[in-house]
């Protein structure tokens, strides 16, 4: 039972502006047509993936954390068929989702990044009408959408139409509507982007509730308790590229010293640096722009002290401290150099 | 191919489409009728047009009516789904190859196209009154020419609402549609362009004119009109162009 994911090489290029966020072709008597009489016409060009290889086991939650516009939603659209990729291949189980498109898709529920309902449509209808595009029966499909109705919480707005739901009802819905063929690989691009506490909470145990039934999951978060919590193995995402993977543990405990203290002084003296790096417990000193340091150490609140003391020494005033237990995002800090939030 | 899906889809689009029949037919029928009575009744009955001019207008304004309504059924719900909200995307996702979707969107738009043409008659004939001579003489011709207008209104559909965005709705009417009409051959035969020799040669782009020319000839086939295996390979033609420009918009536009 179960079925995993296996990416190899993958490559993306965009050359055009992805359709969503393309201008309407055909008539367009903007600047931009103006634009193109030059001959040396500017070309869009953005490289979304870099060679990424990934496998995904059969029955495993699997994270892929990163920035916004770090390349997730492209690995997404390539192993739904929505994303065509420059090179490179990508298998759901052992089907070639480029291969064997309508194959893959029968293996595949997706929860996009946006609610992409069918607007003409009710709740109800959505899902009664998507569980015929995947061939169930008149009777199993009322009876599943029934059960899903339930289990989101939207029986009582079941036959209404979706333009008047609210955002966390329209994210439950297209969730509802991604298990309502009951596939094998669930991808979730993002999913509690704008959802309430109590909600999200909701959403974890339903994802936990379906991976019990031994179904992979894949799930795309910037937020790092999300990929804490909920996933068994994650892989770090920055500018199209994989940094880091394992699980959660594995991946926090690969950070030099754990934990991770964040300094602002007014200035920052070679010698400083140095002092710090002296200091008991402290395995990685690095300075950052505009008096910003970062130390690596086993220990957190017992070195301010010493901090400050060398601080002193050197006549270097601190502004600003900053103490971060081991975590994921002292992790992305530190491979990227960057806040994932940045 | 997958023909549960696209059965279950067309059903979609049908449930849709009943739900919303009175607006729908309000808003492809109401404009061809009123036409018909200011021209068709009022006119003729004053004496200001001949009571002939019944019998050319007819089957231009079933033309018009199959054409609109094709155009309406395929382009104005595409543009609307493939725009930022991605509605699409469902059907995108389910078990079928891409391109059969668009497929499924034309079959569809070719059954409304041909509920619309269908109704006009009864309901042009009623409001024209006495002096309408129909021919049911070529009702085979009449059928093929049907089938491949439906066919033309509803892939230029598909061509059109692949290609422009929803801020340019208004632009496609003003722009494709209106001129479209005016120098479709509907409330003229093409026959009376004689006088305006370039335009009579230049409207031969514009498919409306196969449509109205080709429904004119196997319903009026008294009337002076386009010759009707002429009708039939410009409509297969135009079809053709078309629905490949059609499919491969489409295609661009959903796959990134």
């Amino acid at each position: 039972m179960g079925i995993g994911i296996r990416i190899e090489n993958l490559r993306k290029v965009y050359d055009s502006p992805p359709p969503s966020a393309a201008r309407g072709g055909g008539f367009s008597f903007g600047p931009a047509r103006a634009g193109s009489k030059d001959k040396g016409k500017k070309k869009f060009e953005v490289v979304a993936l870099d060679r990424i290889t990934l496998e995904i086991s059969a029955g495993e939650i699997f994270g892929l954390l990163g920035p916004n516009g770090a390349g997730k939603s492209t690995t997404i659209g390539v192993l739904t068929t929505r994303t065509r990729p420059t090179a490179g291949s990508a298998f759901i189980g052992e089907c070639d989702v480029w291969q064997e498109q309508v194959k893959a898709k029968l293996l595949i529920g997706v929860v996009p990044q946006r609610p992409n309902l069918d607007f003409a449509l009710t709740a109800r209808e959505i899902l009664l009408f998507h569980g015929a595009y995947f061939g169930q029966g008149a009777r199993q499909r009322a009876r599943r959408s029934d059960e899903l109705l339930e289990r989101f919480k939207l029986t009582d707005r079941a036959d209404q139409n979706v333009r008047g739901f609210s955002g966390g009802m329209m994210q439950r819905l297209s969730i509802a509507r991604a298990m309502m063929h009951d596939p094998q690989v669930l991808f979730l691009d993002e999913p509690s982007a704008g959802l309430d506490p109590q909600t999200r909470l909701l959403l974890w145990e339903i994802v936990r509730e379906y991976n019990r039934q031994g179904k992979t999951i894949v799930i795309t978060t910037h937020y790092m308790d999300e990929a804490d919590t909920l996933c068994d193995r994650l892989a770090i995402i920055d500018h199209g590229r994989i940094i880091a993977q394992g699980s959660p543990p594995e991946l926090k405990s690969s950070i030099p010293g754990g934990y991770l203290i964040r300094l602002k002084f007014d200035r920052v003296p070679e010698e400083l640096t140095a002092d710090l790096r002296q200091l008991p417990g402290v395995t990685e000193v690095r300075s950052a722009d505009a008096g910003g340091v970062d130390v690596y150490a086993g220990c957190g609140g017992p070195l301010i002290g010493p901090i400050v003391g060398a601080a002193q020494a050197r006549g270097a005033e601190l502004h600003d401290v900053h103490i971060a237990e081991p975590s994921l995002e002292t992790l992305f800090l530190h491979h990227t150099g960057r806040s994932l939030r940045d | 191919m997958n023909w549960r899906t696209f059965y279950a889809m067309l059903q979609r689009d049908g449930h849709v489409a009943r739900r919303n029949l009175f607006p729908t037919l309000l808003q492809n029928l109401l404009q061809p009728l009123l036409l018909t009575f200011v021209f068709g009744r009022v006119l003729t009955s004053s004496g200001m047009l001949k009571a002939e001019y019944k019998n050319i207008l007819l089957p231009g304004i079933m033309a018009i009516s199959m054409v609109i309504s094709g155009i309406q059924a395929v382009a104005m719900p595409l543009i609307t789904e493939l725009q930022f909200t991605r509605e699409i995307e469902d059907r995108l996702l389910a078990p079928m190859e891409t391109h059969w979707l668009a497929v499924e969107k034309i079959v569809a738009g070719m059954i409304q196209a041909l509920v619309s043409g269908l109704v006009v008659i009864p309901a042009a004939w009623l409001m024209l009154g006495s002096g309408v001579h129909i021919s049911f003489q070529n009702l085979g011709l009449f059928a093929v020419i049907c089938v491949l207008v439906a066919l033309l209104s509803s892939s230029g559909g598909l061509a059109l609402g692949c290609s422009i965005g929803q801020t340019q709705i208004g632009l496609m009417f003003s722009l494709v549609v209106a001129p479209m009409m005016m120098f479709g051959c509907a409330y003229y035969p093409w026959s009376a362009l004689r006088s305006f020799p370039v335009l009579q040669y230049a409207v031969l782009i514009n498919p409306l004119v196969y449509a109205s020319e080709g429904l004119r000839g196997s319903l009026m086939p008294e009337i002076p009109h386009i010759p009707g295996l002429a009708v039939v390979g410009a409509l297969i033609a135009m079809d053709a162009v078309l629905l490949v420009f059609g499919l491969k918009k489409f295609q661009q536009k959903t796959v990134s």
